[in-house]
């Protein structure tokens, strides 16, 4: 059907991996549009001509929901993008999605073999490009959806777990009704990860999309408060419940002076920015504090930190500075975000830690005092630990301190389900191949179940809930690992 | 492709104002349709609305609810942008989003006498609680406050929430001249024993019951009115202080046990924004007919879009 790769192995490898075209830093460190533009189709072309095919992918076996990368990259240069779009869709429902976000040098690129001697094929990006072709052709196809089987599922959290679970759900005929607690639908993917990494629109056509297929919405709903898991499953007459409410609540450092003016967890700087959109404040009320030249510091390593120092830069700040108590090697955050950053006159201050903040006399912020930190010894997650110098304090001047160093499990639907199993730190506990939780019909994945993790694999806990939904409803039968 | 019959249509819900009345100056109680809330709603709960696409969210107290009609009751006093443009609406308009019922309900006890002091806008707020305790047996004493007579509201449903009723004015134009913590010192010089005290107003006059009734060592509670956004934990910007812990007001609260409500932090934070507010009040002062005439238009659009 398609042709073959014409080139020989040996020449294939000499092509030099085709850059992603990008904003000028100076232009996009003062607005909101998306930084990289997407590959045009002769540089894609290009691009997948670059794969080797190997026998055994290592590409695959890295990717956490192992999408057929060999399969999809010789579609893309056979030019049949469609096909590559179903191929990708196999495996994974938000390809628009995880081409622009996954860490893809931890994951299928890291394991390209071509990255062992150059750079690896830029799977995340061909992978946009074949998403967005598909978006852009209007020729997303709706998937077949299967005889309704009187069953129902309620959905509770709209991020990409539960985004995911009521795509398959919905195609295997089963009634599907997502609860949202926000305004909006989309989860992190609205609320917390800014428009220039992930414009709005396109978690809004996934979303659409679901709606065309059947899915039913419903926001403004907090599970726990406005409605209980009992109460959906005995008065509502849901079949089966799957809890996707993530993993939100922020954490501050606890350090002295954390209540000033001025000092917010990063949540709440991404959701004011995001969610109540208000980068544009001369159309949107929700006020952000004035970061235009001002002292901005954020503090963290992850990808929260890095999209909340990336959005003080937009938003003005005189000086925009990562604060993290690591060196830059155990940052978390995707290297793109890093260095894109770095273009975008962000400044880093590794192997720095406040332990408190001081303001003025009416509580306004004015200064962090941080400590130098060195490395130790590797902690059990293989990072070393961060020491503080004695002796090393000294002030860093802020107006602004935004607080990113990683956030726990919402708590709302734990807390008014008593017959739910939680581990210590309150996070669900579900069996990790079925989803399924100590309360019979309910289901559980992403965030709420592993802590604060990656799109991908929350896409992939939806989808494998979705699974094991589906076998419960057809099957009725209820065999929970984690039966309390 | 897929089986049309499938298609259910979204469940969109509007909220829809039934009655709007104006209870006081720059006052107003709205009965809106809100099902959901409404069967779940307990005293001491609120909820968050959004009137328009570019609009913030602000958290207001669910005065009472009726489960059966599906809808709750809010009262509203106009103090900034959002809650004047709120106050324009009348019934028949509706509300884009209302999410709840949030926070805490009030531990309702038989404590034996219960003090209620709250503030004009802050009385349809204590009125649930005031109710409920009444119910459980407790010797009510209400006293409600307001700068003048104008600003006294609720008398008759504060009078059947309570077994003694007060007004005080800063001007004397109505029940007794004074502030209510006079009342409250007045009880006390009296001799009264009380059990417990809920304040409900200012954070000025949130303090200053605390002063008094906490160095008695007087069960009280205050109910904070902290900025917010979300309403479910996932921000902390309406963290409180209480001692050294820090505290979530929406999942938390809103109410705290006084003694320990750190009231110079909760002033601070909320006046972190006050520049902007003032601003966008006086813009939306300036453009109120056009905004009003906006919103009735988008909701409009989004009516039919839906329908
Ligand atoms: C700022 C930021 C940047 C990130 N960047 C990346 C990245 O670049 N790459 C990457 O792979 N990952 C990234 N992540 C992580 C990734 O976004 C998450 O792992 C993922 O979104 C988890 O999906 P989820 O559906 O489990 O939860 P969420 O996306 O958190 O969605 C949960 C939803 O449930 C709702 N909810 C919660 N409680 C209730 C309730 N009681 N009732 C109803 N609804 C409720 C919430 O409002 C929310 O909409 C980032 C995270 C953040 C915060
Ligand atoms: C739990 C709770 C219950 C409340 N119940 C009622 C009620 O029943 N009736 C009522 O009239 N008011 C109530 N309020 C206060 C009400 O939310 C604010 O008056 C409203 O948000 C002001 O919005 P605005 O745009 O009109 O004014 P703005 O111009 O935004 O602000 C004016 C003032 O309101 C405060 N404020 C601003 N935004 C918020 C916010 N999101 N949350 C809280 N305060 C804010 C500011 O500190 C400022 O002092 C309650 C507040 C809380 C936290
Ligand atoms: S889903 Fe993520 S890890 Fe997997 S192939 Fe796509 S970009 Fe790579
Ligand atoms: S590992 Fe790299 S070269 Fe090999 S199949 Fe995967 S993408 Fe192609
Ligand atoms: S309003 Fe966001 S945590 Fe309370």
């Amino acid at each position: 059907m398609h042709d073959s790769n014409p080139l020989p192995l040996k020449d294939r490898m000499k092509i030099a991996r085709m850059p992603m075209p990008e904003l000028d830093p100076e232009v996009r460190s003062r607005n909101f549009q998306e930084v990289t533009l997407g590959l045009k189709q002769s540089a894609a072309l290009t691009e997948a001509t670059r794969c080797i095919a190997c026998a055994k992918p290592s590409c695959v076996i890295d990717c956490p929901v192992g999408v057929k990368i060999k399969d999809v990259v010789a579609l893309i240069y056979a030019g049949d993008f469609l096909a590559a779009a179903a191929k990708l869709r196999e495996d994974n429902a938000l390809p628009a999605i995880t081409g622009r976000v996954c860490p893809q040098e931890n994951q299928c690129e890291g394991g390209c073999v071509l990255g062992k001697k150059g750079a690896p094929v830029a799977i995340g990006n061909l992978e946009r490009f074949v998403a967005d072709f598909e978006s852009e052709s209007g020729l997303l196809g709706l998937p077949a959806i299967a005889p309704p089987t009187g069953k129902s599922v309620a959905i509770i959290g709209s991020g990409p777990t539960g985004l995911s679970a009521a795509g398959d759900l919905v195609q295997k005929g089963h009634r599907v009704r997502v609860f949202e607690a926000l305004h909006e639908l989309g989860g992190v993917l609205i609320y917390g990860i800014p428009e220039f990494r992930l414009p709005k629109s396109i978690v809004k056509t996934e979303v659409d999309n679901l709606r065309r297929m059947g899915v039913e919405f419903e926001t403004n709903v907090v599970a726990g408060k406005s409605v209980t898991i009992d109460e959906l499953m005995q008065s509502e007459c849901y079949d089966a419940v799957f809890v996707a409410t993530g993993a939100g609540l922020p954490r501050f450092l606890g350090v002295p002076g954390e209540h000033l003016n001025g000092v917010y967890s990063a949540n709440e700087f991404l959701t004011r920015v995001n969610l109540m959109r208000a980068y544009n404040a001369t159309d949107y009320d929700a006020p952000v504090y004035d970061c235009h030249d001002r002292d901005v510091i954020v503090v963290g390593g992850g990808n929260t930190a890095m999209d909340a120092v990336r959005t003080a830069r937009r938003l003005g700040a005189r000086t925009a500075t990562l604060v993290y108590r690591r060196s830059e090697t155990e940052m978390p955050a995707r290297r793109e975000e890093i260095e894109h950053a770095r273009q975008e006159g962000v400044k880093f201050r590794m192997l720095t830690n406040p332990i408190e903040f001081v303001g003025d006399s009416k509580g306004w912020l004015i200064a962090a005092r941080c400590m130098k930190m060195e490395l130790g010894e590797p902690d059990p997650g293989g990072r070393r630990s961060p020491i503080e110098i004695e002796g090393s304090a000294y002030l860093l001047p802020a107006n602004v301190a935004i607080i990113g160093v990683g956030t726990t499990a919402n708590p709302l639907v734990q807390s008014s389900t008593p017959d739910l199993k939680t581990t210590s730190h309150n996070y669900i506990v579900a069996d990790p191949i079925t989803t399924r939780t100590s309360k019979r019909g309910v289901f559980a994945g992403g965030d709420i179940v592993t802590g604060g993790a990656t799109v991908i694999l929350a896409m992939g806990a939806g989808r494998k809930a979705a699974l094991s939904i589906h076998d419960y409803l057809t099957t009725g039968v209820w065999e929970s690992e984690v039966c309390s | 492709m897929m089986a049309i019959g499938l298609v259910k249509s979204e469940s969109y819900v509007m909220y829809r104002i039934v009655e709007a009345r104006n209870v006081g100056l720059n006052i107003k109680q709205f009965v809106v349709e809100a099902p959901r809330i409404a069967r779940k709603q307990r005293p001491g709960q609120f909820l968050i609305l959004r009137l328009h696409e570019k609009g913030e969210r602000i958290p207001l107290t669910i005065k009472c609810s009726d489960p059966d009609a599906g809808t709750v009751t809010i009262v509203v006093q106009a103090i900034g942008k959002t809650t004047s443009l709120l106050s324009c609406l009348e019934a028949g308009d509706s509300i884009l989003d209302i999410v709840g019922p949030l926070g805490q309900p009030s531990e309702i006890e038989s404590y034996g006498t219960c003090v209620i002091l709250a503030g004009s806008v802050g009385t349809a707020m204590a009125l649930p609680t005031a109710n409920a305790l009444k119910r459980a047996g407790n010797h009510v004493i209400f006293i409600e406050g307001a700068r003048n007579t104008d600003l006294v509201v609720f008398e008759d449903e504060v009078r059947q929430a309570s077994t003694e009723t007060y007004f005080m004015t800063d001007d004397g134009s109505y029940g007794e001249h004074g502030l209510v913590t006079k009342k409250l010192k007045d009880l006390l010089d009296a001799g009264l024993r009380i059990d417990f005290v809920l304040a409900v107003g200012p954070v000025p006059m949130m303090r200053a019951v605390a002063q008094i009734t906490t160095a008695l060592g007087i069960k009280t509670k205050v109910s904070l009115n902290s900025i917010m956004i979300d309403g479910t934990g996932m921000c902390g910007g309406c963290r409180v202080l209480l001692g050294n812990q820090s505290k979530f007001a929406c999942v938390d609260g809103p109410e705290f046990d006084a003694s320990l409500v750190n009231f110079e932090v909760l002033m601070q934070r909320n006046a972190m924004y006050r520049d902007k507010e003032c601003q966008s009040l006086r813009q939306f002062e300036e453009h109120k007919q056009g905004e009003l005439a906006q919103l009735r238009a988008d909701l409009a659009s989004q009516d039919a879009h839906h329908a």
